[in-house]
This record gives structure tokens, C-alpha cells and sequence, in this order.
């Protein structure tokens, strides 16, 4: 993306959500977005998802063309499971919408699911499953897409760290495994260093891209080695200057 | 769940159909699997024996049922209590004397004959308001100049007492059924186009976001996404429709009366003429049984679209 920005409403009232920001994402990269809460980070991913469109600037995924949605997944914070449909069905609508046939869909459903360790949970209906469990399940509904790039917002803000920590490995696992451009979006720095190839922070308000770290880490990582606790605190303390300079 | 079961399965990584995770990254998995399965053994909703189930289900009939029963001993009794204290004692009925009557005219093939009318015209009414109501309600709630135009109207014709059509519909249509079915069609029809109306706009927009990344546009976002997560509102629009649908249809037999068509309508307007308490109380407990019966129905539906969606604890 280049040069896009997005204001929302406008006059006296207008909320500058992103300025100016040029982000550049290679094909099979892991991009992290780092930033305190308000800064644009959500609203960047609506824009490469094509859910929005920018005020100014331009939005490409590569040759899929602007995202409309057709080479690009999503997952949100939320799993955002249809609930009249089980955790396999939910996965074969994916499907359903880039034109499966009735076969292709039930056979990729079911590998999907084994792939995020969920192949004897086909038939269950989300609220029949755990929140880590329902968000393995919006994962592997994203993967059914076979999007290029897949853009992951907070997905796990609402887990507990046990779980969280399981879904990083399993993340890692299914990642390795595809040319899948990610970028993922969280406020945890900790978990930003754990998954990214590189880590982007952003300011807010305006939201602005304002540093850059490449994570040269070998994987696999853990979150509590002292690598990844080392660039987390770096990048944190980056953070810390970027917002007492916010308040002042 | 065992920890052996999960992990003596092929684990998915090693799966011959991805293929594509490096081998490195096998180390780790036994490990993980393991972990896993012992979270989800924490996390999995426990199933009891089938025989438990069973004993269960039994108690569970039991206890719907019981409260029932006692609020019909009640009214039985309060009516007996009316009957023996002498109030209107030359008209009004007792309980033993009426179900004796609904007893005897349950023998005879006239009751019944009415009954298979009614319900023929409640079928059909019904039937076409549900067409009609969710044929409107789909356009109105989707196409905004529309919803603009009909949204208050609709509300508007839900409110509307459905007896005052009758002057219009017979002097449109004649004595006749046609003129019942209009009827029962304009007092059934708003209030299910209203619940699909009502269901579409409290679609999650998260669940609308959803569809939308997976491609799905327009129609196959309404047919996939906005229709299923409309449904209990549409459950409900339907059970007030039908409420209003019966209401029409027992007012539409008392006042149009066809010659040669018994129906639970013309029942009671003949034991009015006769002045035959004890029947026309029959027949009103008749009409009361076969609504609470079909709204019985619509509250089952109701209750499996919550269980089914986890709306409800499936204690």
C-alpha cells in the first residue's frame, strides 16, 4: 500500500484514522502491526480486506488486484462462526463461496480441520466448543479460502495465555507449510516477536508507521526465551517513547 | 478423552495429504498433541450413558407436564365451584355436563367434518400468508426506497383489527372462503414480514464482515448468512402470525356463514341460535386446545433453533 490514507467522517469532527502510510508486505512474509489501541491498525487491515476503501492513496495485493475479498483472508477477534452451522460446515461455506463442488468440499473440510487438530470436532456446533477451539476453526475456515494473503486481527486478544501459546505454535506449524503472506495484527509485543518475520509499529492518531524491526530469531521460538524477550523489551521501550511523546 | 487416543492417530503434520510442512517442524508435535488433547479433555462437554438419557428424558417430560395438568385441575375446579354455587344456574354449564357433550359430539362425524374444514382453511390461509409475508419481507428489508415506502404500512396493516376487512372482503369476494382466506392472508401476513424484517436487521454485522471477506456477495451473502441468522426472528414473526391468522379465521366462520360447509365457526353460531350452552362451550374448548397445540409447535421449533445455536443451556 502506498500512500493511504482513511478519514472517517468529516469537517471539525473528522477522525484521521491512517496518514500517509506506506507498508510494503512481500509474498510469504509474516508481517506483525504493533501499536497502542486507536492507532489505525484495524482499520488498515479493513482496507487491505477491502472492506473499506481509502480516503486517499492505493491498496494492491499483488495481481489478485484490490482486495475484494477474493485473495484475502480474514480472521477477527472474535471467530465470528455462522452458529446455525457445525464447525465443518462453517468451514465448507468457505469453500462453498470460491465454488467447491459438494465432494471437494467435504474432503478439504475435514483436512482442514485435521490440520488445526480438530478432526474428530467436524460435527459440533460452536457453542459446543471451547473460545481456543472456535478460533482454530475460524482458522481453518480462513485457510479454506486459499487466499494469498491472510490478515489476522487480534485473533487471540480474547484467549488465555495457555491457549494463546498453543495457537501460536499452531499457527507456526500451518504457516511453515504455505506461501501464505500474514499480517497480523495484536497490541502484545511478546506475541508480535513470538509469530512475525518482521514487526511494524505504528503510532495512533494519526495512525502513522513510525519504525520497523526485522525479527532475525531462529524458529521454533518460544515466547518466554530470552531472544524474543530481549526485541520485545527494545520494542516496547520504542513504543513507551512514541506515546509519552503522544501525551505531551 | 485418553491422551493415547488423540495421539496414536497419525498426527496431522505427518499426514501424507499436506506434504508440505517441513520436516522440522515434526519434532514437535507428539508434545503438542499431547497438550492438546489433555486442554481439550478439560474443555469438551462431558456425555452421560444412554441409559441415564433415557431415565432423564422421562423426567424431563414429567416435569413440563405436571404443571400443566395442575393448571387444568384448577380451572376444572373453579368452573365446578361456579357450577355448584347456582350463578346463572339455568344456563350456565358445568364441567362434567360440557365434556360429556364435547365427549358425545367427538362420536359423531359433524365435529370432525368441522374440525377438517377449519384446520383446511387454516393450512391454506396460513400457507399463503407465510408465502406472502416472507416474499415481502425479503424485498422490504433489503432494498431501502421500499423499506422507506411499506416499512410503517406494514406495521401499520399488523395493528389493524383483521374483523373490519369483512365488509370489504365479502362485498369483494361474496360469502365464501375466499373472503376467510383474504382475511386470515392480511392479518397473518405483516407480522411474518415483520420478524423476517426484524431478523435481517439484527444480523451480527461481524457475521455479515464474515461472509463478505469469504466472497459471498449479495445474494449468496443473503441466502447463506443474513436468511439462517434471521431464523429465530422469523420463528417468531411466524407464531404471531399464526395467532392472528386463527383469530381471523374464527371470526371469518362466524360471520361468513356458507351453506353445507360445517366448520367449528358454524358450530357455534348454530348452538348460539339454539341457545345450546353446553355445546357452544364444547366447541370454544374445541378451538382452544387446537391453538394452544399449534403454538405448542412453533415453541418446540423455537426452542431447537436456541439449543441448536447455544442459546440456551441443555440442561
Amino acid at each position: 500500500m502506498t500512500g493511504v490514507s482513511k478519514v472517517f467522517g468529516r469537517g471539525s469532527s473528522a477522525v484521521h484514522a491512517l496518514d500517509q502510510v506506506s507498508l510494503e508486505v512481500s509474498p510469504g512474509e509474516f508481517t506483525c502491526l504493533i501499536g497502542a489501541s486507536g492507532c489505525g491498525k484495524s482499520t488498515l487491515l479493513a482496507l487491505v480486506a477491502g472492506l473499506e476503501q481509502p480516503t486517499s492513496g492505493e491498496v494492491s495485493t499483488g495481481e489478485g488486484g484490490t482486495g475484494g475479498g477474493r485473495g484475502v483472508a480474514v480472521m477477527f477477534q472474535e471467530p465470528a462462526l455462522f452458529p446455525w452451522l457445525t464447525a465443518a460446515g462453517n468451514v465448507e461455506m468457505a469453500l462453498r463461496a470460491r465454488g467447491a463442488g459438494k465432494a471437494e468440499r467435504r474432503q478439504r473440510a475435514a483436512e482442514l480441520l485435521r490440520t488445526v487438530n480438530l478432526g474428530d470436532f467436524g460435527g459440533k456446533r460452536p457453542h459446543e466448543l471451547s473460545g481456543g477451539m472456535r478460533q482454530r476453526v475460524a482458522l481453518a475456515r480462513a485457510l479454506a479460502q486459499d487466499a494469498d494473503v491472510l490478515l489476522m486481527d487480534e485473533p487471540f486478544g480474547a484467549l488465555d495465555a495457555m491457549t494463546r501459546d498453543l495457537l501460536h505454535d499452531e499457527i507456526d506449524r500451518v504457516c511453515a507449510g504455505r506461501s501464505l503472506t500474514v499480517i497480523f495484527v495484536t497490541h502484545n509485543v511478546q506475541e508480535a516477536v513470538r509469530l512475525g518475520d518482521r514487526v511494524v509499529v505504528m503510532s495512533s492518531r494519526p495512525g502513522r508507521v513510525i519504525d520497523e524491526f526485522a525479527v532475525d530469531i531462529e524458529r521454533p521460538r518460544r515466547i518466554d526465551s530470552a531472544p524474543v524477550a530481549e526485541l520485545a523489551a527494545q520494542i516496547t521501550d520504542r513504543l513507551r517513547e512514541e506515546m509519552s511523546r503522544d501525551a505531551r | 478423552m485418553p491422551a493415547d487416543e488423540l495421539t496414536g492417530k497419525p498426527a496431522p503434520v505427518s499426514a501424507g495429504d499436506l506434504g508440505s510442512v517441513p520436516l522440522t517442524d515434526r519434532g514437535n508435535v507428539p508434545a503438542y498433541a499431547e497438550k492438546l488433547a489433555w486442554l481439550e479433555s478439560l474443555e469438551a462437554p462431558g456425555s452421560g450413558p444412554s441409559d441415564q438419557r433415557g431415565r432423564k428424558l422421562a423426567k424431563r417430560a414429567w416435569a413440563s407436564l405436571w404443571p400443566k395438568a395442575l393448571a387444568v385441575i384448577i380451572v376444572l375446579a373453579i368452573w365446578q365451584v361456579i357450577h355448584i354455587s347456582g350463578w346463572k344456574k339455568d344456563i350456565f354449564p358445568g364441567p362434567g355436563g360440557t365434556l360429556a357433550n364435547l365427549g358425545d359430539q367427538l362420536k359423531t362425524g359433524l365435529l370432525w367434518h368441522a374440525i377438517g374444514t377449519t384446520l383446511e382453511r387454516a393450512v391454506i390461509g396460513f400457507g399463503l400468508a407465510v408465502l406472502i409475508g416472507a416474499v415481502v419481507g425479503a424485498l422490504v428489508s433489503r432494498i431501502g426506497p421500499l423499506r422507506a415506502a411499506f416499512g410503517s404500512l406494514i406495521t401499520g396493516l399488523q395493528t389493524m383489527p383483521s374483523i373490519a376487512w369483512f365488509p370489504f372482503a365479502i362485498i369483494l369476494f361474496g360469502i365464501n372462503t375466499t373472503a376467510i382466506l383474504f382475511v386470515i392472508v392480511l392479518g397473518a401476513a405483516p407480522s411474518i414480514a415483520n420478524g423476517l424484517i426484524a431478523g435481517v436487521d439484527y444480523t451480527p454485522p461481524i457475521l455479515l464482515r464474515a461472509g463478505a471477506t469469504m466472497g459471498l456477495r449479495r445474494l449468496s451473502l443473503y441466502r447463506h448468512v443474513i436468511l439462517p441468522a434471521s431464523l429465530p426472528a422469523l420463528v417468531a414473526g411466524l407464531r404471531q402470525g399464526w395467532a392472528f391468522a386463527w383469530r381471523s379465521l374464527m371470526a371469518g366462520e362466524l360471520l361468513v356463514i356458507i351453506a353445507n360447509q360445517p366448520s367449528l365457526g358454524v358450530l357455534l353460531s348454530t348452538d348460539q341460535d339454539q341457545a345450546d350452552m353446553q355445546s357452544a362451550t364444547a366447541i370454544i374448548i374445541v378451538i382452544l386446545i387446537i391453538g394452544m397445540l399449534v403454538h405448542t409447535l412453533f415453541s418446540m421449533a423455537d426452542r431447537a433453533i436456541r439449543r441448536r445455536w447455544g442459546l440456551v443451556g441443555s440442561s
